[in-house]
């Protein structure tokens, strides 16, 4: 278990490096940072001080380098618009996405599962047909969208909720639902099919044979093998529910990693972007990385690989 | 008189499908005492797994169970709850199932496996529970046993999680074994280890056994009893001796042609077969099941429902039209002595 685990940081580590290189040289390639910097108005030479002043003229691998051995230490540099370190922007506002991602995760994994288990449990009933209804609608409603309608109906005529801002957990409700709810329908269908697959296999037919309790024989010995999969999958969900809360977090103004994002890809805020993509690609690896662990917690024939 | 430990009576399972409705068992009657094995035989879809099923109330839920009697120790476990049943099962009477390979829950230890029954039914503590389970698997000869208890299935060969399965039916220390086909799945130089090993257990222990099977040399070898089961029916039933010494049915006279013996079947010689297939059992079926493959069929046999009867002798039953004498003469024209 152990190697496996070390194993996995290991390679985790290098998925880390190496999209950190891309997400730098994509950054650099795709515009001319000292330009942008310098402002549309600005002439040749205020724009060839500018890249002399920032090293822009340097080699990009030396740029990596230099960023890199920074970033380790918590250095991101300085963002050119706020003209604050950036290290304390992403402070200010990573607690905002994570929350947010938690939550939503939560959100999706607590009403797919169960309704995965019921669907694969009472398969063709009312139930499952209830399920599926959710699934389809889930599927077919844009998140954005869906934001929206919930705002009109809790925020604005039923005046139950906030509909802007993150000063209290109430905040966090509908923009929780409107991202969690968006990967409901994939968990539940993958939690209905691995539940069927296995309610119908060998081992708990043996299991019933053992007179063991019905409530025994669906959660210790039949959930425990259906979610293995979902455990995967649902780190990847997550991947891209942090990708969905650029719109979400700007639909109700909640001032995280998302919205910030999306101010630093107008404003040409180099420093700024590289360390967000940074931040939420690492988040993303180390969830991966935790769901791989979980996994082999959950499956030991998965520890030797 | 033997202690009776299980009594079946007018078993019939029917399963609604598309087409109409499966007749699968269309009651079938059996008793088991205790310390004898039975063994049911017949071909594949004869119903032979849906009988055991239905004996531990496992069946898939479309399945229809009726009966006019099933007990097991002399007391009712047709029409009792849920609950009451799930009491029963792995307590008194135990599965063994074909497949060890999938049988056996990939995500927990065999030791977890095998304690947790002992801890449902016995209200056990963990301990006393992995003593158990190390006296028996040392007792189904598996070596080690105390560290095996902390590996996974996927640590074993087949012929170890077997094993395990059966040590693990044991853990209760039940009156009856039900296996089915325990030993189809496992290489053939496992096959008779296995057996032999659940023969002696089952002596040792003093417990009933159903074993199911296709393997007439299996049933040679074992057996106390013989039910022959044809398209959902027994069409012969008697001690082991008695239906391989006077095999009075025409199938039963098949199935024995279709197995070589050692020094008495010629080299080079043909081995039987059975033409045909067996008969879909949807719908009524008001004829002989087997008349469609049988080679003494008249037109009687496909107008008219067989009974089960006395043959030559009590408590050797066959269902046929013809006497016991006219079978048994057909044998001897087949193979000339």
């Amino acid at each position: 278990m152990l190697l496996y685990a070390l194993k996995r940081f290991g390679v985790a580590i290098l998925v880390a490096i190496s999209v950190s290189i891309v997400t730098f040289s994509l950054l650099h390639v795709s515009g001319d940072p000292a330009a942008a910097m310098a402002g549309e108005s600005a002439s040749e030479e205020d724009i060839e001080y500018v890249r002399k002043h920032y090293g822009f003229d340097r080699p990009l691998a030396v740029q990596y380098v230099d960023w890199a051995s920074k970033a380790i230490k918590g250095d991101f540099g300085q963002s050119i618009y706020l003209k604050r370190p950036v290290a304390g922007i992403l402070a200010e506002r990573a607690p905002v996405t994570m929350t947010l991602g938690a939550l939503s995760l939560t959100f999706a994994l607590v009403l797919a599962i169960p309704l995965g288990v019921l669907a694969a449990m009472f398969p063709n009933t009312i139930i499952d047909r209830f399920a599926l209804t959710i699934a389809v609608i889930g599927q077919a409603l844009p998140n954005f969208f869906f934001a929206l309608i919930m705002i009109i109906l809790f925020g604005v005529w039923l005046r139950w909720l906030p509909i802007s801002g993150h000063a209290s957990w109430l905040n966090f409700i509908m923009p929780s639902i409107a991202l969690g709810y968006y990967a409901t329908p994939a968990i539940m269908r993958l939690t209905r099919a691995g539940m069927m697959d296995v309610l119908s296999s060998d081992y708990i037919r043996t299991a019933r044979a053992k007179g063991l309790k019905p409530r025994v024989v669906l959660f210790k010995h039949a959930l425990r093998n259906a979610i293995i999969p979902v455990v995967s999958f649902s780190a990847v969900q997550l991947g891209f529910m942090l990708g969905g809360s650029i719109i979400i977090e700007s639909i109700f103004s909640l001032n995280g990693l998302g919205s910030l994002a999306w101010q630093s890809i107008q404003r040409s805020d180099f420093e700024v972007m590289q360390a967000i993509v940074l931040t939420i690609a690492c988040f993303y690896i180390l969830l991966t990385f935790l769901a791989d662990l979980l996994n082999a917690y959950l499956d030991p024939r998965i520890r030797v690989a | 008189m033997a202690e009776r430990i299980l009594t079946v009576d007018n078993l019939k399972i029917d399963i609604p499908v598309p087409a109409g409705m499966l007749h699968a068992v269309q009651g079938v009657s059996f008793k088991v005492d205790r310390g004898e094995t039975l063994c049911i035989v017949g071909e594949s879809g004869c119903g032979k797994s849906l009988t055991s099923l239905a004996i531990m109330d496992l069946l898939p839920g479309k399945a229809i169970r009726t009966a006019t009697t099933l007990e097991l120790d002399n007391e009712n476990v047709l029409d009792i709850t849920e609950d009451k049943m799930a009491d029963i099962r792995g307590n008194r009477m135990g599965m063994i199932f074909q497949e060890p390979m999938t049988s056996l829950n990939p995500a927990y230890t065999i030791g977890n496996q095998m304690e947790e029954t002992l801890i449902r039914h016995r209200k056990a503590s963990r301990e006393e529970a992995r003593d158990r389970a190390v006296f028996l698997l040392e007792k189904v000869g598996i070596t080690a046993a105390r560290s095996r208890l902390r590996q996974y299935p996927h640590q074993l060969s087949g012929g170890l999680r077997q094993r395990v399965m059966i040590a693990m039916t044991l853990m209760c220390g039940p009156d009856l074994i039900i296996a089915d086909e325990p030993t189809t799945a496992l290489d053939v130089t496992i096959q008779a280890q296995i057996l032999l090993l659940l023969a002696e257990l089952q002596k040792e222990f003093n417990m009933g056994l159903i074993l199911i099977t296709h393997d007439l040399g299996v049933v040679a070898r074992v057996a106390d009893r013989v039910a022959v089961m044809y398209a959902g029916q027994i069409v012969e039933q008697g001690s082991a001796k008695q239906v391989f010494e006077n095999p009075t049915h025409p199938y039963t006279q098949g199935l024995l042609e279709c197995i070589p013996i050692p020094g008495k079947t010629a080299r080079g010689s043909h081995l039987g077969s059975i033409p045909g297939i067996v008969p879909s059992l949807i719908g009524e079926m008001n004829c002989c099941h087997f008349a469609e493959r049988c080679s003494y069929a008249s037109n009687h046999c496909h107008s008219a429902v067989v009974d089960l009867r006395p043959g030559f002798t009590n408590a050797h039953d066959y269902r046929c039209v013809m006497s016991p004498e006219q079978c048994a003469d057909n044998l001897k024209q087949k193979v000339p002595a």
